[in-house]
């Protein structure tokens, strides 16, 4: 599976990057590298190996209950005993490139 | 105290080189110091040495005198003071400090001051420890050598035309250049033993959940661990002890009761099994760093310690698993950084427009080379064949290690395959950089704990690092062995 240049701007557009023209060139190259490295995982049979997304789910999850029970070892207690406070309004905004201090301003989203 | 302050000239503190958390405790304690005279005597140090290093981004010296004044108050009542009151502390810039700027090594973050602490900081400062400012990094903690970082490179105190690894490459070079007794850095794939094996500290990253990671800017969430660099495993432990347990705010952090690794130290390693598993010595490996290895598991057999071979035979699946796994993660978690709530905003008239143009800006050239595979390996149409495949991988690393702790208790290896590179060797070639972290990628993916111990040194006096892991959660036996080996080879203090 090679990448090509459709691939590059198909995925960059996904990612929301835009990539000037030396970086899509770059990226056609280093991609196709690392993805001919990784193409040897090809080699090794996993259709019966369950996939791992999370080292917790080893040692966490309680098999012997139902449903969302059976990760019962992540609730935490706030969420038990009601809502943790929240950051002040005017503390949660500070960051904003561009703020009316109430709420985050962004350019028009739609025009009409 | 001002009489004090007044003897030593320069060396406000009057301790001298060489400290560690205990020496600074008991010092402050006895009344030989102060935790101010000692903090003084770091941003001395930094103001004086930095320069040429490069290892940090920020310094926060408001917070730390005050903290360090609110020590010697206590000392001054004879109020019995925390475990690591007064040592001062760094603090890689990928985990957020409340009023103290935070940038993640990256320009996207180049103004952004969080509104709140890290838990594994506030638990450090809750001990009585002075934060003295935030360290360099690779950019969102994506590199091998510290050279991806938006600000500067980081230059290795053993060697400054050598890289000090990375990504914390400033948290290693920090504790090297005695710029902070210890640091805190953070590991996706080897990112604080890597480090650390360049720089001849220690590095040590615990097990998956033994850390919260709340207030860790994440890269890649399944991967991430916050951990510990010190001159000594001893200080390590004290670090790790103290940082370690359960955070309601991070719901990966593990119920599993914390030991006291400081007295896991003294407990006789006789009769240990070490594993050595030949998939970490093939081919690629220095002679030097092999040698230096092989050198310190004949050590360890001499402390009574039983080598025993074991097989890890996945081993070479790791590098093309860690790539997907960690890239389709950060490729999600850096969604966020978009413009809106924080960080740099590129002008734009669009909504669209401004994203991408954030994005375009704001990240450099490997955090959008991650970003782009990750999202490809998650793309319709490529995810069975990348990301479940390495999913499906990642079990069988996993097991790998499982069958041999059966066998053995601690498994020993060497941090890299070779000593710290040049600066610049490497930045051309994204495989070659990924290579380095053939060594210590697995321990992340299957979330075992690693410490990396100075083992030694090349021909041209360049650290060499042994790597040990061991079960999950049992870190105690991990710290035993890295502690008895420091202590038989005699290269603390150095």
């Amino acid at each position: 599976m090679k990448v090509t240049d459709k691939d590059v701007a198909y995925v960059a557009d996904l990612a929301n990057l835009e990539l000037t023209e030396e970086e899509r060139v770059r990226m056609l190259r280093d991609l196709n590298s690392i993805l001919e490295y990784v193409a040897r995982l090809g080699e090794l049979e996993t259709d019966k190996v369950a996939p791992m997304a999370q080292v917790s789910d080893r040692y966490g999850v309680d098999e012997s209950r139902q449903g969302s029970e059976r990760f019962a070892y992540a609730i935490r207690e706030d969420v038990q005993d009601g809502l943790r406070e929240s950051l002040p309004h005017d503390v949660a905004v500070k960051n904003a490139p561009d703020t009316d201090g109430t709420f985050f301003e962004v350019p028009k989203v739609i025009e009409r | 105290m001002i009489a004090k302050n007044e003897i030593a000239g320069k060396e406000n503190s009057g301790l001298g080189s060489g400290l560690t958390i205990e020496t600074i405790r008991n010092a402050i304690i006895e009344d030989r110091t102060t935790a101010t005279a000692l903090a003084g005597d770091y941003y001395e140090r930094i103001r004086r040495e930095d320069p040429e290093i490069g290892a940090f981004l920020t310094l926060c010296e408001e917070r730390a005198l005050a903290q360090a004044g609110q020590i010697d108050q206590m000392a001054a009542e004879g109020i019995p003071l925390p475990p690591l009151a007064g040592v001062p502390i760094a603090i890689k810039d990928v985990m957020v400090t409340r009023g103290v700027r935070t940038t993640a090594g990256s320009k996207i973050l180049e103004t952004f001051v969080p509104p709140y602490d890290c838990t594994a900081v506030a638990r450090l400062e809750a001990a009585g420890a002075v934060i003295l400012g935030k360290l360099n990094c690779d950019e969102f903690a994506m590199g091998s050598s510290n050279e991806n970082s938006a600000y500067h490179a980081v230059h290795n105190p053993r060697d400054k035309s050598r890289v000090p690894g990375g990504s914390s490459g400033g948290s290693a070079a920090a504790v090297a250049a005695e710029m902070a007794v210890a640091t805190l850095g953070s590991d996706t794939g080897g990112s604080i033993r890597q480090p650390a094996s360049f720089c001849g500290v220690v590095g040590l990253k615990p097990t998956y959940g033994r850390v919260s990671r709340y207030g860790l800017i994440a890269f890649a969430s399944s991967l991430d661990h916050i951990g510990p660099f010190a001159r000594t495993v001893k200080d390590a432990a004290l670090v790790l002890r103290t940082i370690a347990g359960r955070d309601p705010m991070d719901s990966t952090s593990a119920e599993v009761p914390v030991p006291d690794y400081v007295a896991e130290l003294e407990k006789p390693v006789r009769g240990l099994k070490v594993g050595v598993a030949k998939e970490y010595f093939g081919s690629g490996l220095d002679l030097e760093v092999r040698a230096a290895v092989e050198a310190a598991i004949q050590k360890l057999a001499e402390l009574g310690c039983e080598v025993v071979p074991v097989s890890l035979p996945h081993t070479e699946y790791a590098i093309p698993t860690y790539y997907i796994v960690a890239t389709a993660e950060a490729s999600s978690n850096l969604a966020r950084f978009d413009g809106v709530r924080y960080g740099f905003r590129a002008k734009a008239t669009t909504l669209s427009e401004m994203y991408r143009q954030t994005r375009d800006g704001g990240f450099g050239m490997e955090v959008k080379r991650r970003i782009m595979l990750g999202t490809y390996a998650l793309s319709a149409g490529y995810y069975d064949a990348y990301y479940l495949k390495a999913q499906k991988v990642r079990t069988l690393l996993t097991r790998d290690f499982d069958e041999a702790f059966k066998k053995v208790d601690v498994i020993a290896a060497p941090t890299c395959p070779t000593p710290a590179f040049k600066l610049g060797e490497k930045v051309d070639d994204p495989l070659a950089m990924y290579l380095a972290d053939i060594y210590t990628v697995t321990a992340n993916l299957a979330g075992i704990p690693g410490i990396s111990v100075p083992c030694g040194e090349n021909h041209e006096r360049l650290p060499i690092g042994l790597q040990l892991f061991a079960r999950h959660f049992d870190e105690g036996t991990l710290l035993r062995v890295a502690h008895a080996f420091e202590r038989a080879a005699l290269v603390v203090g150095r």
